[in-house]
Protein backbone atom coordinates (compact mmCIF):
# COMPACT_ATOMS: atom_id res chain seq x y z
CA UNK A 1 0.00 0.00 0.00
CA UNK A 2 1.54 3.48 -0.93
CA UNK A 3 0.21 6.77 1.04
CA UNK A 4 0.32 10.05 -1.24
CA UNK A 5 -0.70 13.37 -1.08
CA UNK A 6 -4.04 14.50 -2.51
CA UNK A 7 -4.67 17.98 -1.37
CA UNK A 8 -4.71 19.79 1.72
CA UNK A 9 -7.08 17.91 3.41
CA UNK A 10 -6.60 14.84 1.75
CA UNK A 11 -4.89 11.39 1.36
CA UNK A 12 -5.13 9.07 -1.35
CA UNK A 13 -3.78 5.38 -0.80
CA UNK A 14 -2.87 2.97 -3.54
CA UNK A 15 -3.65 -0.59 -3.25
CA UNK A 16 -2.29 -2.13 -6.35
CA UNK A 17 -1.55 -1.21 -9.91
CA UNK A 18 -5.12 -2.55 -11.20
CA UNK A 19 -8.38 -3.36 -10.02
CA UNK A 20 -9.11 -7.30 -9.10
CA UNK A 21 -11.65 -8.78 -6.60
CA UNK A 22 -9.07 -9.14 -4.24
CA UNK A 23 -8.14 -5.40 -4.69
CA UNK A 24 -12.10 -4.68 -4.14
CA UNK A 25 -12.34 -6.54 -1.24
CA UNK A 26 -9.17 -5.70 0.75
CA UNK A 27 -10.19 -1.49 -0.38
CA UNK A 28 -13.79 -2.51 1.53
CA UNK A 29 -11.95 -3.49 4.27
CA UNK A 30 -10.13 -0.89 4.51
CA UNK A 31 -13.42 1.80 4.43
CA UNK A 32 -14.29 -0.44 7.34
CA UNK A 33 -10.85 -0.39 9.64
CA UNK A 34 -10.60 3.26 8.95
CA UNK A 35 -14.43 4.10 9.55
CA UNK A 36 -13.57 2.94 13.26
CA UNK A 37 -10.16 3.72 14.28
CA UNK A 38 -9.82 7.20 12.66
CA UNK A 39 -13.55 8.13 12.76
CA UNK A 40 -12.83 11.51 14.63
CA UNK A 41 -10.48 13.23 11.97
CA UNK A 42 -11.63 11.47 8.96
CA UNK A 43 -14.43 14.02 6.97
CA UNK A 44 -15.00 11.85 4.01
CA UNK A 45 -13.90 8.44 1.71
CA UNK A 46 -13.87 7.78 -1.36
CA UNK A 47 -13.18 4.02 -2.45
CA UNK A 48 -12.33 3.19 -6.17
CA UNK A 49 -10.82 0.70 -8.44
CA UNK A 50 -7.35 -0.13 -6.72
CA UNK A 51 -7.51 3.16 -4.12
CA UNK A 52 -9.30 4.86 -1.50
CA UNK A 53 -9.21 8.74 -0.91
CA UNK A 54 -9.43 10.07 2.59
CA UNK A 55 -10.53 13.54 3.23
CA UNK A 56 -9.13 14.59 6.99
CA UNK A 57 -9.83 17.60 9.24
CA UNK A 58 -6.83 19.39 9.09
CA UNK A 59 -7.34 21.14 12.20
CA UNK A 60 -7.88 18.13 14.18
CA UNK A 61 -4.68 16.17 13.20
CA UNK A 62 -1.58 16.68 10.30
CA UNK A 63 -0.90 14.61 7.54
CA UNK A 64 2.01 12.66 9.64
CA UNK A 65 -0.26 11.63 11.95
CA UNK A 66 -3.15 10.39 9.85
CA UNK A 67 -0.39 8.53 7.82
CA UNK A 68 1.13 6.59 11.32
CA UNK A 69 -2.59 6.17 12.03
CA UNK A 70 -3.16 4.64 9.00
CA UNK A 71 -0.24 2.60 8.92
CA UNK A 72 -1.30 1.30 12.34
CA UNK A 73 -5.11 0.80 11.61
CA UNK A 74 -4.60 -1.15 8.16
CA UNK A 75 -1.60 -3.23 9.29
CA UNK A 76 -1.20 -6.78 8.01
CA UNK A 77 -4.57 -6.05 5.43
CA UNK A 78 -3.32 -7.09 2.14
CA UNK A 79 -2.76 -10.55 3.25
CA UNK A 80 -6.86 -10.64 4.02
CA UNK A 81 -8.21 -13.14 0.92
CA UNK A 82 -11.55 -14.26 2.66
CA UNK A 83 -12.74 -11.33 2.91
CA UNK A 84 -15.95 -11.06 0.29
CA UNK A 85 -18.37 -8.53 -0.23
CA UNK A 86 -22.22 -9.52 0.33
CA UNK A 87 -23.91 -10.60 -2.22
CA UNK A 88 -26.77 -8.64 -4.18
CA UNK A 89 -29.33 -10.51 -6.72
CA UNK A 90 -31.08 -7.77 -9.08
CA UNK A 91 -33.79 -8.77 -11.50
CA UNK A 92 -33.71 -7.82 -15.01
CA UNK A 93 -36.23 -7.52 -17.86
CA UNK A 94 -33.86 -8.10 -21.01
CA UNK A 95 -35.85 -6.87 -23.92
CA UNK A 96 -34.75 -5.80 -27.35
CA UNK A 97 -37.23 -2.98 -27.51
CA UNK A 98 -36.03 -1.90 -23.96
CA UNK A 99 -32.51 -2.66 -24.08
CA UNK A 100 -32.20 -0.93 -27.71
CA UNK A 101 -28.25 -2.37 -27.87
CA UNK A 102 -28.50 -5.91 -27.37
CA UNK A 103 -29.15 -6.31 -31.33
CA UNK A 104 -26.18 -4.42 -32.07
CA UNK A 105 -23.97 -6.27 -29.59
CA UNK A 106 -25.21 -9.80 -30.10
CA UNK A 107 -24.44 -8.88 -34.16
CA UNK A 108 -21.00 -7.64 -32.84
CA UNK A 109 -19.89 -10.98 -31.09
CA UNK A 110 -22.29 -12.54 -34.07
CA UNK A 111 -24.20 -14.67 -30.70
CA UNK A 112 -28.04 -14.24 -30.29
CA UNK A 113 -29.72 -11.81 -28.29
CA UNK A 114 -30.53 -15.21 -25.90
CA UNK A 115 -26.69 -15.96 -25.85
CA UNK A 116 -25.83 -12.16 -25.16
CA UNK A 117 -28.36 -12.20 -22.03
CA UNK A 118 -27.43 -15.48 -20.62
CA UNK A 119 -23.91 -14.18 -20.70
CA UNK A 120 -24.54 -10.75 -19.03
CA UNK A 121 -26.33 -12.72 -16.33
CA UNK A 122 -23.79 -16.06 -15.79
CA UNK A 123 -21.02 -14.10 -13.90
CA UNK A 124 -21.05 -12.49 -10.62
CA UNK A 125 -19.57 -9.08 -11.11
CA UNK A 126 -17.25 -7.05 -8.39
CA UNK A 127 -18.65 -3.31 -7.70
CA UNK A 128 -15.52 -1.37 -7.98
CA UNK A 129 -16.29 2.30 -7.59
CA UNK A 130 -19.28 4.73 -7.48
CA UNK A 131 -19.45 7.93 -8.68
CA UNK A 132 -20.30 9.87 -12.11
CA UNK A 133 -23.69 10.37 -10.06
CA UNK A 134 -25.25 9.35 -6.89
CA UNK A 135 -25.74 5.65 -6.72
CA UNK A 136 -23.85 4.75 -10.19
CA UNK A 137 -22.09 1.95 -9.40
CA UNK A 138 -19.22 0.43 -11.83
CA UNK A 139 -19.73 -3.39 -11.90
CA UNK A 140 -16.86 -5.46 -13.54
CA UNK A 141 -15.73 -6.97 -15.32
CA UNK A 142 -17.77 -8.68 -18.12
CA UNK A 143 -17.31 -11.49 -20.46
CA UNK A 144 -15.22 -10.31 -23.19
CA UNK A 145 -17.81 -11.59 -25.48
CA UNK A 146 -19.88 -8.78 -24.98
CA UNK A 147 -17.50 -6.48 -24.20
CA UNK A 148 -18.92 -2.75 -26.06
CA UNK A 149 -17.59 0.36 -26.58
CA UNK A 150 -19.42 3.71 -25.58
CA UNK A 151 -21.85 5.30 -28.34
CA UNK A 152 -19.80 7.47 -30.13
CA UNK A 153 -22.42 10.02 -29.11
CA UNK A 154 -24.04 9.59 -26.06
CA UNK A 155 -27.92 9.44 -25.55
CA UNK A 156 -29.74 12.53 -24.34
CA UNK A 157 -31.89 10.34 -22.22
CA UNK A 158 -31.31 7.49 -20.50
CA UNK A 159 -34.17 5.69 -18.61
CA UNK A 160 -33.40 5.47 -14.89
CA UNK A 161 -32.70 1.45 -13.89
CA UNK A 162 -31.25 0.68 -17.56
CA UNK A 163 -28.99 -1.81 -17.39
CA UNK A 164 -26.14 -0.73 -19.80
CA UNK A 165 -22.39 -1.91 -20.91
CA UNK A 166 -19.53 -0.09 -21.39
CA UNK A 167 -16.35 -1.89 -22.79
CA UNK A 168 -15.65 -4.47 -19.67
CA UNK A 169 -18.30 -2.83 -17.02
CA UNK A 170 -21.88 -2.87 -16.65
CA UNK A 171 -23.86 -0.84 -14.51
CA UNK A 172 -27.42 0.12 -13.71
CA UNK A 173 -28.46 4.06 -14.13
CA UNK A 174 -29.76 5.20 -11.16
CA UNK A 175 -31.79 7.74 -12.63
CA UNK A 176 -32.84 9.45 -15.66
CA UNK A 177 -29.61 10.88 -17.45
CA UNK A 178 -27.93 11.25 -20.03
CA UNK A 179 -25.39 8.60 -20.75
CA UNK A 180 -23.33 6.44 -23.85
CA UNK A 181 -23.05 3.37 -22.41
CA UNK A 182 -25.43 0.40 -24.54
CA UNK A 183 -28.64 -0.27 -22.81
CA UNK A 184 -29.49 -4.71 -22.73
CA UNK A 185 -32.43 -4.10 -19.87
CA UNK A 186 -34.21 -2.52 -17.24
CA UNK A 187 -33.64 -3.51 -13.32
CA UNK A 188 -37.27 -2.16 -10.92
CA UNK A 189 -34.88 -2.29 -7.75
CA UNK A 190 -33.65 1.78 -7.03
CA UNK A 191 -30.31 2.21 -7.24
CA UNK A 192 -30.56 5.47 -5.10
CA UNK A 193 -33.26 6.79 -3.13
CA UNK A 194 -32.62 9.33 -0.30
CA UNK A 195 -36.01 7.83 1.42
CA UNK A 196 -34.70 4.29 1.62
CA UNK A 197 -31.93 2.90 4.61
CA UNK A 198 -29.77 2.53 3.39
CA UNK A 199 -30.15 5.05 0.23
CA UNK A 200 -28.17 2.28 -2.10
CA UNK A 201 -28.71 -1.02 -2.16
CA UNK A 202 -25.00 -2.56 -2.88
CA UNK A 203 -21.63 -0.70 -1.86
CA UNK A 204 -17.81 -1.16 -3.00
CA UNK A 205 -16.59 -4.50 -2.21
CA UNK A 206 -20.11 -6.23 -3.11
CA UNK A 207 -21.02 -8.47 -5.81
CA UNK A 208 -24.01 -8.40 -8.14
CA UNK A 209 -25.13 -10.83 -9.92
CA UNK A 210 -28.27 -10.31 -11.83
CA UNK A 211 -31.25 -12.37 -13.05
CA UNK A 212 -34.08 -12.54 -16.40
CA UNK A 213 -37.74 -11.20 -15.16
CA UNK A 214 -40.31 -11.31 -17.32
CA UNK A 215 -42.23 -8.37 -18.21
CA UNK A 216 -45.08 -9.37 -15.91
CA UNK A 217 -42.41 -9.52 -12.86
CA UNK A 218 -40.85 -6.44 -13.61
CA UNK A 219 -43.71 -4.25 -13.31
CA UNK A 220 -44.52 -6.50 -10.11
CA UNK A 221 -41.43 -5.51 -8.48
CA UNK A 222 -41.95 -1.84 -9.11
CA UNK A 223 -41.22 -1.53 -12.40
CA UNK A 224 -41.94 0.93 -14.91
CA UNK A 225 -41.77 1.19 -18.78
CA UNK B 1 -43.86 29.88 10.74
CA UNK B 2 -42.08 32.84 9.58
CA UNK B 3 -39.19 33.80 6.62
CA UNK B 4 -38.48 35.38 3.68
CA UNK B 5 -40.57 35.70 0.17
CA UNK B 6 -38.36 34.90 -3.19
CA UNK B 7 -39.72 38.57 -5.08
CA UNK B 8 -36.75 37.66 -8.14
CA UNK B 9 -34.52 34.39 -7.92
CA UNK B 10 -31.28 36.81 -9.65
CA UNK B 11 -29.07 34.41 -12.19
CA UNK B 12 -27.98 31.41 -10.04
CA UNK B 13 -28.99 32.21 -5.94
CA UNK B 14 -28.65 29.06 -3.94
CA UNK B 15 -29.11 27.64 -0.37
CA UNK B 16 -25.44 26.91 1.05
CA UNK B 17 -24.77 25.29 4.45
CA UNK B 18 -21.19 23.98 4.97
CA UNK B 19 -21.18 21.60 2.78
CA UNK B 20 -22.36 17.46 2.84
CA UNK B 21 -19.59 15.23 3.94
CA UNK B 22 -19.43 11.54 5.08
CA UNK B 23 -21.72 10.07 1.57
CA UNK B 24 -19.26 10.42 -1.04
CA UNK B 25 -19.06 6.90 -0.70
CA UNK B 26 -22.63 6.89 -2.80
CA UNK B 27 -21.09 9.63 -5.34
CA UNK B 28 -22.90 12.21 -3.88
CA UNK B 29 -20.41 15.65 -3.98
CA UNK B 30 -19.67 17.92 -1.42
CA UNK B 31 -21.56 21.37 -2.01
CA UNK B 32 -21.56 24.32 -0.11
CA UNK B 33 -20.31 27.63 -0.31
CA UNK B 34 -17.33 28.09 -2.98
CA UNK B 35 -15.81 31.08 -0.89
CA UNK B 36 -16.02 29.52 2.60
CA UNK B 37 -14.67 32.69 4.51
CA UNK B 38 -17.25 34.76 2.80
CA UNK B 39 -20.11 32.25 4.04
CA UNK B 40 -18.46 32.53 7.80
CA UNK B 41 -18.29 36.12 7.72
CA UNK B 42 -21.97 36.06 7.02
CA UNK B 43 -22.93 33.93 9.61
CA UNK B 44 -20.16 35.68 11.80
CA UNK B 45 -21.88 39.21 10.98
CA UNK B 46 -25.19 37.65 12.02
CA UNK B 47 -24.04 35.99 15.33
CA UNK B 48 -25.11 32.60 14.32
CA UNK B 49 -23.56 29.55 14.03
CA UNK B 50 -21.19 29.48 11.20
CA UNK B 51 -22.50 26.05 9.66
CA UNK B 52 -26.03 27.90 9.36
CA UNK B 53 -27.28 27.96 6.06
CA UNK B 54 -27.09 31.37 4.10
CA UNK B 55 -27.89 31.95 0.32
CA UNK B 56 -24.65 31.97 -2.70
CA UNK B 57 -25.75 34.69 -4.89
CA UNK B 58 -23.90 34.12 -7.72
CA UNK B 59 -23.94 37.31 -9.99
CA UNK B 60 -26.76 39.10 -8.43
CA UNK B 61 -30.65 39.87 -9.15
CA UNK B 62 -32.15 38.15 -5.91
CA UNK B 63 -34.79 40.23 -4.40
CA UNK B 64 -36.49 39.13 -0.87
CA UNK B 65 -40.04 40.62 0.62
CA UNK B 66 -39.15 39.97 4.63
CA UNK B 67 -42.51 38.70 6.52
CA UNK B 68 -40.57 38.15 9.86
CA UNK B 69 -38.12 40.34 11.88
CA UNK B 70 -34.42 39.47 11.32
CA UNK B 71 -31.02 40.86 11.29
CA UNK B 72 -29.40 39.91 7.66
CA UNK B 73 -25.60 40.41 6.41
CA UNK B 74 -24.29 40.30 3.08
CA UNK B 75 -20.16 39.29 2.68
CA UNK B 76 -18.48 38.12 -0.56
CA UNK B 77 -18.55 39.99 -3.65
CA UNK B 78 -19.29 43.51 -4.20
CA UNK B 79 -23.02 43.12 -5.00
CA UNK B 80 -25.01 46.50 -4.18
CA UNK B 81 -27.39 45.90 -1.22
CA UNK B 82 -30.65 47.66 -1.21
CA UNK B 83 -32.98 47.52 2.04
CA UNK B 84 -36.47 49.61 0.99
CA UNK B 85 -34.86 51.24 -1.91
CA UNK B 86 -31.60 52.43 0.23
CA UNK B 87 -28.23 51.52 -0.22
CA UNK B 88 -26.95 49.75 2.45
CA UNK B 89 -23.43 48.53 3.56
CA UNK B 90 -21.94 45.14 2.73
CA UNK B 91 -20.09 42.95 5.74
CA UNK B 92 -22.13 45.01 8.35
CA UNK B 93 -25.42 43.42 9.48
CA UNK B 94 -29.14 45.44 9.63
CA UNK B 95 -32.18 44.97 10.84
CA UNK B 96 -35.23 43.83 9.02
CA UNK B 97 -38.39 44.22 9.75
CA UNK B 98 -42.03 42.56 7.96
CA UNK B 99 -42.81 44.03 4.81
CA UNK B 100 -38.85 45.19 3.88
CA UNK B 101 -37.63 44.63 0.55
CA UNK B 102 -34.50 43.32 0.53
CA UNK B 103 -32.88 44.31 -3.37
CA UNK B 104 -29.52 42.67 -4.67
CA UNK B 105 -28.08 44.48 -7.72
CA UNK B 106 -25.13 43.25 -9.91
CA UNK B 107 -21.60 42.39 -8.80
CA UNK B 108 -18.91 44.34 -9.51
CA UNK B 109 -16.17 43.10 -7.86
CA UNK B 110 -15.85 39.01 -7.31
CA UNK B 111 -18.56 37.08 -8.24
CA UNK B 112 -20.74 35.51 -5.67
CA UNK B 113 -22.00 37.05 -2.49
CA UNK B 114 -23.47 35.66 1.16
CA UNK B 115 -26.57 36.20 2.68
CA UNK B 116 -27.31 35.05 5.71
CA UNK B 117 -30.00 35.63 8.15
CA UNK B 118 -29.86 35.91 12.03
CA UNK B 119 -30.54 31.83 13.13
CA UNK B 120 -29.99 30.78 9.51
CA UNK B 121 -32.58 29.45 6.82
CA UNK B 122 -34.77 26.82 8.49
CA UNK B 123 -34.19 24.04 5.36
CA UNK B 124 -34.51 20.64 6.09
CA UNK B 125 -31.20 18.69 5.34
CA UNK B 126 -30.96 16.00 3.08
CA UNK B 127 -27.87 13.17 3.48
CA UNK B 128 -27.12 16.12 6.83
CA UNK B 129 -26.95 18.69 4.66
CA UNK B 130 -28.85 21.76 3.16
CA UNK B 131 -26.26 22.45 0.66
CA UNK B 132 -27.86 22.49 -2.70
CA UNK B 133 -26.03 20.69 -5.86
CA UNK B 134 -28.66 21.35 -8.59
CA UNK B 135 -27.17 18.55 -10.73
CA UNK B 136 -27.95 16.14 -8.35
CA UNK B 137 -31.18 17.88 -7.54
CA UNK B 138 -30.43 17.13 -3.57
CA UNK B 139 -30.77 20.03 -1.23
CA UNK B 140 -32.62 23.77 -0.72
CA UNK B 141 -36.08 23.90 -1.04
CA UNK B 142 -36.61 21.56 -4.18
CA UNK B 143 -33.11 20.35 -4.92
CA UNK B 144 -32.56 23.12 -7.06
CA UNK B 145 -31.60 26.97 -7.65
CA UNK B 146 -34.23 29.70 -5.95
CA UNK B 147 -37.22 30.47 -8.06
CA UNK B 148 -39.67 33.35 -7.79
CA UNK B 149 -42.23 32.80 -5.50
CA UNK B 150 -40.30 30.10 -2.74
CA UNK B 151 -40.82 30.31 0.71
CA UNK B 152 -37.57 30.62 3.15
CA UNK B 153 -38.39 30.29 6.73
CA UNK B 154 -36.47 31.69 8.66
CA UNK B 155 -36.59 31.91 13.36
CA UNK B 156 -39.29 33.83 14.78
CA UNK B 157 -37.33 36.94 16.58
CA UNK B 158 -40.00 38.74 18.42
CA UNK B 159 -37.48 42.02 19.01
CA UNK B 160 -34.07 42.55 17.42
CA UNK B 161 -31.31 44.48 19.59
CA UNK B 162 -30.29 47.84 18.37
CA UNK B 163 -26.60 46.44 17.99
CA UNK B 164 -25.34 45.80 14.39
CA UNK B 165 -21.79 44.67 13.74
CA UNK B 166 -19.38 44.72 10.98
CA UNK B 167 -16.15 43.93 9.40
CA UNK B 168 -13.69 46.57 9.40
CA UNK B 169 -12.49 47.48 5.73
CA UNK B 170 -8.93 46.75 6.36
CA UNK B 171 -9.93 42.90 7.28
CA UNK B 172 -12.16 42.76 4.03
CA UNK B 173 -11.03 40.68 0.30
CA UNK B 174 -9.78 42.66 -2.00
CA UNK B 175 -11.04 40.96 -5.43
CA UNK B 176 -8.24 40.93 -7.98
CA UNK B 177 -8.10 39.93 -11.66
CA UNK B 178 -5.01 38.48 -11.67
CA UNK B 179 -5.02 35.71 -9.13
CA UNK B 180 -2.56 33.44 -7.55
CA UNK B 181 -3.83 29.39 -6.73
CA UNK B 182 -1.23 28.16 -4.08
CA UNK B 183 -0.80 24.40 -5.54
CA UNK B 184 0.21 21.62 -3.68
CA UNK B 185 1.86 18.75 -5.97
CA UNK B 186 0.23 15.32 -5.48
CA UNK B 187 -1.33 13.10 -6.93
CA UNK B 188 0.31 11.89 -10.19
CA UNK B 189 2.67 15.37 -10.57
CA UNK B 190 5.72 12.34 -10.71
CA UNK B 191 3.77 11.83 -14.26
CA UNK B 192 4.84 15.20 -15.58
CA UNK B 193 8.39 15.77 -16.79
CA UNK B 194 9.88 18.74 -14.50
CA UNK B 195 9.62 20.86 -18.01
CA UNK B 196 5.92 20.09 -18.11
CA UNK B 197 5.99 20.92 -14.21
CA UNK B 198 8.15 24.60 -15.12
CA UNK B 199 5.86 25.20 -17.86
CA UNK B 200 2.51 24.60 -15.65
CA UNK B 201 3.85 26.79 -12.97
CA UNK B 202 4.87 29.72 -14.78
CA UNK B 203 2.77 30.27 -16.97
CA UNK B 204 -0.53 32.39 -16.94
CA UNK B 205 -4.13 30.51 -17.93
CA UNK B 206 -6.86 32.79 -18.81
CA UNK B 207 -10.49 31.22 -16.98
CA UNK B 208 -12.29 29.67 -20.18
CA UNK B 209 -16.08 29.93 -20.82
CA UNK B 210 -16.90 27.10 -19.02
CA UNK B 211 -16.66 27.83 -15.33
CA UNK B 212 -19.20 26.94 -13.05
CA UNK B 213 -19.60 25.22 -9.46
CA UNK B 214 -18.29 22.02 -10.50
CA UNK B 215 -14.93 23.34 -11.81
CA UNK B 216 -13.41 26.26 -13.40
CA UNK B 217 -11.48 25.13 -17.04
CA UNK B 218 -8.59 27.55 -18.21
CA UNK B 219 -7.04 27.69 -21.33
CA UNK B 220 -3.23 28.27 -21.61
CA UNK B 221 -0.15 26.25 -22.90
CA UNK B 222 -1.05 22.97 -23.01
CA UNK B 223 0.84 20.73 -20.22
CA UNK B 224 1.33 17.12 -21.07
CA UNK B 225 1.42 14.26 -19.14
CA UNK B 226 3.61 10.91 -19.00
CA UNK B 227 0.17 9.13 -19.07
CA UNK B 228 -3.01 9.46 -21.18
CA UNK B 229 -5.81 8.49 -18.46
CA UNK B 230 -6.09 6.04 -14.73
CA UNK B 231 -7.92 4.18 -13.06
CA UNK B 232 -10.95 6.30 -12.18
CA UNK B 233 -9.99 7.69 -8.63
CA UNK B 234 -11.73 9.75 -5.80
CA UNK B 235 -11.34 13.36 -6.24
CA UNK B 236 -10.49 16.12 -4.07
CA UNK B 237 -11.15 19.22 -3.73
CA UNK B 238 -9.17 21.71 -5.40
CA UNK B 239 -8.16 18.74 -7.65
CA UNK B 240 -6.13 20.40 -11.13
CA UNK B 241 -7.14 17.76 -13.54
CA UNK B 242 -5.10 17.62 -17.33
CA UNK B 243 -7.07 16.38 -19.57
CA UNK B 244 -5.29 14.92 -23.45
CA UNK B 245 -5.93 19.11 -24.42
CA UNK B 246 -3.47 20.04 -21.86
CA UNK B 247 -5.82 22.55 -20.63
CA UNK B 248 -6.18 22.41 -16.98
CA UNK B 249 -9.27 22.10 -15.04
CA UNK B 250 -9.44 22.94 -11.49
CA UNK B 251 -12.44 21.34 -9.33
CA UNK B 252 -14.58 23.07 -6.77
CA UNK B 253 -17.34 22.07 -4.75
CA UNK B 254 -20.13 20.65 -7.58
CA UNK B 255 -17.37 17.94 -8.77
CA UNK B 256 -17.58 14.66 -9.72
CA UNK B 257 -16.46 12.45 -6.69
CA UNK B 258 -14.30 10.13 -9.41
CA UNK B 259 -12.66 10.91 -12.37
CA UNK B 260 -9.96 9.56 -14.77
CA UNK B 261 -7.66 12.34 -15.74
CA UNK B 262 -4.01 12.83 -14.52
CA UNK B 263 -4.09 15.35 -11.64
CA UNK B 264 -0.81 17.72 -11.23
CA UNK B 265 -1.96 18.87 -7.90
CA UNK B 266 -4.42 20.49 -5.61
CA UNK B 267 -5.18 24.38 -4.91
CA UNK B 268 -5.47 25.09 -1.12
CA UNK B 269 -9.21 26.30 -0.40
CA UNK B 270 -8.44 29.87 0.16
CA UNK B 271 -7.33 29.95 -3.07
CA UNK B 272 -10.22 28.07 -4.98
CA UNK B 273 -12.34 30.72 -2.98
CA UNK B 274 -10.16 33.02 -4.99
CA UNK B 275 -11.05 31.49 -8.23
CA UNK B 276 -14.75 31.03 -8.01
CA UNK B 277 -14.85 34.96 -7.58
CA UNK B 278 -13.54 35.63 -10.65
CA UNK B 279 -15.27 34.47 -14.44
CA UNK B 280 -14.29 34.19 -17.96
CA UNK B 281 -11.38 35.80 -18.44
CA UNK B 282 -9.79 36.04 -15.25
CA UNK B 283 -6.02 35.36 -15.09
CA UNK B 284 -4.39 32.86 -12.76
CA UNK B 285 -1.11 31.52 -12.05
CA UNK B 286 -0.04 28.65 -10.05
CA UNK B 287 2.50 28.56 -7.13
CA UNK B 288 3.67 25.64 -5.56
CA UNK B 289 3.61 25.19 -2.04
CA UNK B 290 4.48 21.96 0.03
CA UNK B 291 1.79 20.38 2.79
CA UNK B 292 3.31 21.83 5.36
CA UNK B 293 2.64 25.20 4.35
CA UNK B 294 -0.49 24.66 3.18
CA UNK B 295 -1.29 23.36 7.09
CA UNK B 296 0.75 26.28 8.48
CA UNK B 297 -1.17 28.69 5.96
CA UNK B 298 -5.04 27.57 7.02
CA UNK B 299 -4.25 27.38 10.64
CA UNK B 300 -3.08 31.02 10.72
CA UNK B 301 -6.04 31.85 8.84
CA UNK B 302 -8.58 30.34 11.17
CA UNK B 303 -6.50 31.87 14.16
CA UNK B 304 -6.74 35.47 12.35
CA UNK B 305 -10.32 34.60 11.72
CA UNK B 306 -11.34 33.91 15.15
CA UNK B 307 -8.93 36.96 16.22
CA UNK B 308 -10.55 38.97 14.58
CA UNK B 309 -13.27 41.54 16.26
CA UNK B 310 -16.29 42.77 14.45
CA UNK B 311 -17.12 46.75 15.15
CA UNK B 312 -20.20 47.33 16.69
CA UNK B 313 -22.23 50.23 14.77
Amino acid sequence: MKIHIAGENALILYFAEQTSPQVAAIIQKAVTLLQKDCHDVIIDLVPSYASLLITFDLFKCDHHQLRRRIRTSLLGITSVDKVKGKLVKLPVYYDEKIGVDLIGIAEKAQLTIAEVISIHQSLEYQVYAIGFAPGFAYLGEVDQRIAMPRLKTPRAKVPKGAVAIADKQTAVYPSISPGGWNIIGLCPVEMFNIKNTPAMPISVGDRVKFFSVSKKDFVNLGGQL
Amino acid sequence: MTGFLVKKAGVLSLLQDEGRFGYQQLGLTQGGPVDKMAFYWANRLCQNKLSSTAIEISIGGLSLLAQGKAKIALTGANMPLFINGEKKALWQSHAINVGDVIELGFAQQGLRAYLAVSGGFQIKTSFGSSATVCREGIGGLHGGKLETGDFLPIKMHLSLSSQNFRLSEKNQPVFKKDIVLRTIPSYQQRFFSSYQQRLFYSSEFIISEHYDRMGYRLTGRAIKADISGILSEGICHGAIQIPADGQPIVLLNDRQTIGGYPKIGSVLSLDTAKLAQLGQGGKVHFEPVSMEAAHNINHLTLSLFERTQLETC
